[in-house]
């Protein structure tokens, strides 16, 4: 039997959107929670923590969406026009987030102003994502090879949910980070945000988990039958261990711990959903191996990503590691 | 409002306007990722100190251009599945692998070495920092090569063929798909432009600023080396630009009918219109004024050749050919002045008058944005003249579009118009400010804060730990 290159493409693209979403999920964190920080040396700080690593972070949103058209076209083709309004909307709040980015340092007589665009992009570009990822688990309307649905389709308290849940989770992530990256007064201001919005997060969690199975019959199929449950119950399992696990850390002051728990929910999050979709691309329509490129195509682009995949990952984890330690005002100096 | 608009017309519109906008960018910051290259290349070699002062007065104004080029790429990414869904389905297969390795090879080359270019000066030491600056500059040339190379494909498709689902496939050597014909000339002649593009504007500031004083050290240095590839490259950028329309003939001859305004066929030596106003109705050129058989001349390189006319093409597979009449005749007009300017340097310099002579530096000023139309210009001719196809004679563009409703198109579509501009509007005033301002010696570096666009290199960490 030959390897199954689909299969492999399938988690290569997944890894690019998890790598997306954990690293761009923590700078869009700290954009949300911007206005929370005092105008001043805690929001330079805040910023200056993810100024370093955020543009890298971005082009994984670049791979995962050029990955997918060119690993499996027809998925491409069929969920962007259904997700066409929360799309546009977080395209254009990257913009308005990314250029805010810079020009809030050279045009300080607009700052307040740079500030609002760096927090709305963030907020709105997090929400949208949580929204597109909503309406793709809720289904897409599929006739042929396109999407049939009209342009409201993905709208539902469903999606609503899941957008706000992302909010939350990457407003988690981003107070972590910063209780790793700073000391003093903002990481103290950190760690109470985070002792809210950890609850929230898990509340959001569990609500979507308890929504999920009554999408579609065969999620319910999967998390909530007979024998299928002893498989994917670890996952529930981890994630309420984690989080009490999450909890003491918290209380106890660690550093590090909490940012690496969150980062583990979120994986275990991610499988879960990959759990519910296996082998479906476009839940219930569209596998992917429907949606497959030609194995030509598989071929040529794998040679690329494991010479060029491991040399980014490499270069990446390097930036990190050279930038461990506590963030000031004025940037990783000293 | 949008009534008369139906979703296919929104779509284009739409594509059309993030791409142009989005192609401005890199357009600067090819040539300008080059010019640093080599003014960092002359300081390492003569150890000159203007060299260094210009490489720090553009490459704060390189990393603002820079910044605005990603956030709009990254848009670029994604509208071709919300536009051109079906397109993007049949193609797919054979478009998207080329782009997987666009992001893979220079996407993440730029954002590794961006920041040391930046910010490592003295920090991670000459050498490590001149590479940075290479591998920047090689970085906007592999995205150009691949995304033309897309491009080109779907202008002369090679290489592929039809499932049994009507998608594109590869077939055979991904070399046939890759080079497909008219790659070469369009991969030459669009790197050409971005050098032109960013040599005119290098000049019109060189320009600005000995108009003001003729003795600013920095300010002669730039306008002369602008001048330089003014004078050769513009003839060059004629010539390849002359080859690119040969094999457009060979390939797309209705494209070049539309360009030439040739709706009758001529069986006895075609006429090269000048200007005149194309009138699609009557199927002639209104007030033309024509240069007997020199279209033959040139196209044929015989006076007397026959050369085919819209007339022999059916009418639904016609481009619109006001646009693309005009489109072309703009390029043209500005490579054409760009190659006076350049011999009028040439003269100036022999002269003696290079930095003196107040009409050349008029000229020059008033010539910066010229490569900015110019490449919006043959871009319009390109694409508008590939119409009615999205892939060459083989996809029509109203059978590539998404299933969108107009309202979602048309409000999508003015909300692009409002940011870009707005946004963009934004970095335009900051970059004229900072051009505004002459480069003097001692040119301060990148100012000490983050910039979004410093990718994932650890720079300002080094200089941390240099300090
Ligand atoms: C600084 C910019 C610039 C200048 C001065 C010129 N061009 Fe150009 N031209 C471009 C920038 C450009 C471009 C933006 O790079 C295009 C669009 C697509 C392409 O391949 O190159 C282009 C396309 C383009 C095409 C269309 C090819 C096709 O669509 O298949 C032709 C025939 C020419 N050019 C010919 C010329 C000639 C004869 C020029 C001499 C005066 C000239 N160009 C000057
Ligand atoms: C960067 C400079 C570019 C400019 C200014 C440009 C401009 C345009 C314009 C004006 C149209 C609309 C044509 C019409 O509807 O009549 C168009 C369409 C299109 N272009 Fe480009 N284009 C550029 C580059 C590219 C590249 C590099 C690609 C592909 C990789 C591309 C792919 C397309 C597609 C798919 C369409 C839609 C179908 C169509 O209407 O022809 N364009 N472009
Ligand atoms: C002739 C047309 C094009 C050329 C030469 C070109 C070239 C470039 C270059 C050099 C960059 C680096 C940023 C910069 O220098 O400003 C860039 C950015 C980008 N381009 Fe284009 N581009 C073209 C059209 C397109 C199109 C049609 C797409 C859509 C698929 C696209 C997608 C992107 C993306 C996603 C980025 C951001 C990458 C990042 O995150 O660093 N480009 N492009």
């Amino acid at each position: 039997m030959s390897i199954d290159l689909t299969v492999i493409w399938a988690f290569i693209i997944a890894f690019a959107v998890f790598a997306y979403v954990v690293m761009d999920g923590f700078d869009l964190g700290i954009g949300i929670l911007f206005n929370r920080f005092p105008v001043g040396p805690e929001r330079d700080t805040a910023m200056n923590s993810i100024a370093p690593v955020w543009d890298g972070n971005e082009t994984w949103l670049v791979l995962g969406g050029g990955g997918l058209l060119a690993a499996f076209p027809l998925a491409y083709a069929v969920v962007l026009p259904a997700l066409y309004a929360p799309l546009v909307a977080m395209l254009l709040a990257l913009v308005f987030r990314g250029v805010a980015f810079e020009f809030r340092w050279r045009d300080p007589a607009h700052r307040q102003a740079w500030d609002v665009a760096f927090q709305g992009g963030s907020f709105v570009a997090a929400f949208m994502q949580g929204v597109a990822l909503g309406a793709l688990l809720q289904g897409i309307t599929v006739e042929g090879r396109a999407y049939a649905g009209g342009w409201w389709e993905w709208l539902s308290p469903f999606s609503l949910l899941t957008g706000l849940s992302v909010v939350a989770g990457y407003a988690l992530l981003g107070a972590c980070w910063l209780i790793l990256k700073t000391e003093a007064g903002l990481q103290a201001r950190a760690r109470a945000l985070a002792g809210w919005l950890g609850p929230l997060t898990l509340a959001a969690v569990a609500a979507v988990s308890l929504a999920t199975p009554f999408l579609e019959t065969a999620y319910f199929e999967r998390w909530l039958t007979w024998p299928s449950i002893l498989w994917v119950a670890p996952v529930p399992i981890l994630v309420a261990l984690s989080s009490l696990l999450f909890w003491r850390s918290l209380k106890r002051g660690d550093e590090g711990l909490p940012f690496v728990l969150t980062l583990f929910i979120f994986f275990l999050c991610f499988t879960g959903l990959g759990i519910s979709m296996w082998p479906y691309i476009v839940p219930e329509s569209i596998t992917i191996w429907d949606a497959a490129t030609t194995r030509s195509g598989q071929i040529f682009m794998l040679v690329g990503a494991a010479i060029t995949v491991p040399l980014i990952l490499g270069y990446t984890g390097w930036a990190y590691w050279v930038f461990r330690g506590k963030v000031k005002a004025d940037g990783y100096h000293g | 409002m949008f009534d008369t608009f139906d979703a296919l017309l929104l779509a284009r519109i739409q594509f059309a306007f993030t791409v142009s906008f989005h192609f401005l960018f890199p357009a600067i910051t090819i040539g300008l990722a080059s010019y640093l290259a080599v003014l960092e290349g002359l300081w390492l070699k003569t150890g000159k100190s203007v060299y260094m002062d210009l490489f720090r007065y553009w490459v704060k104004i390189f990393a603002v251009v820079f910044a605005m080029g990603v956030v709009s790429g990254i848009v670029m990414s994604y509208q071709f599945g919300t536009n051109w869904a079906v397109f993007s389905d049949k193609a797919g297969p054979i478009i998207g692998p080329l782009m997987a390795y666009e992001v893979l090879t220079a996407f993440f080359l730029e954002a590794g070495f961006l920041g040391v270019m930046l910010f490592g000066m003295n920090r991670v030491g000459k050498r490590l920092h001149f590479t940075a600056t290479l591998m920047v500059a090689l970085g906007t040339f592999i995205s150009a090569f691949w995304i033309l190379s897309v491009n080109s494909w779907m202008q002369t498709p090679t290489g592929f063929a039809i499932n049994e689902v009507g998608q594109f496939v590869p077939a055979g050597s991904w070399l046939d798909i890759i080079f497909n014909p008219s790659f070469p000339y369009r991969l030459a002649h669009t790197m050409t432009a971005a050098y032109l593009t960013t040599a005119f504007i290098v000049g019109a500031v060189g320009a600005w600023h000995l108009l003001k004083d003729h003795e600013t050290v920095a300010a002669r240095k730039m306008f002369s080396m602008a001048l330089w590839m003014a004078a050769i490259v513009a003839p060059l950028q004629i010539v390849l630009g002359d080859m690119h329309g040969l094999n457009t003939l060979e390939h797309q001859p209705v494209k070049v009918m539309a360009m030439e305004g040739h709706y009758q066929s001529h069986t006895e030596g075609a006429p090269l219109i000048l200007f005149g106003i194309p009138n699609s109705a009557q199927g002639r050129v209104d007030y033309a004024i024509e240069i007997p058989k020199a279209s033959s001349l040139i196209l044929k390189h015989d006076m007397h050749a026959p050369l085919a006319g819209l007339d022999s093409v059916p009418v639904d597979e016609r481009p619109p050919v006001a646009i693309v009449f005009w489109s072309f005749r703009v390029m043209v007009g500005l490579g054409i002045l760009m190659a006076v300017l350049g011999l009028f340097s040439l003269w100036a310099r022999w002269r003696g008058t290079l930095y003196t002579s107040k009409l050349l530096h008029r000229f020059a000023l008033v010539m910066g944005p010229s490569g900015l139309i110019a490449v919006l210009a043959g871009w319009i001719t390109t694409e508008v003249g590939r119409q009615p196809w999205t892939i060459h004679g083989l996809l029509r563009t109203a059978q590539s579009a998404s299933p969108l409703d107009a309202p979602a198109v048309a409000a999508s579509l003015v909300a692009f118009v409002i940011v870009y501009f707005t946004v963009f509007g934004a970095g335009v005033v900051y970059i004229l400010k900072l051009m505004a301002k002459p480069p003097h010696s001692g040119e301060a570096g990148m100012p000490n804060i983050p910039v979004r666009s410093a990718g994932i290199t650890p720079a300002s960490a080094l200089e941390g730990a240099a300090a």
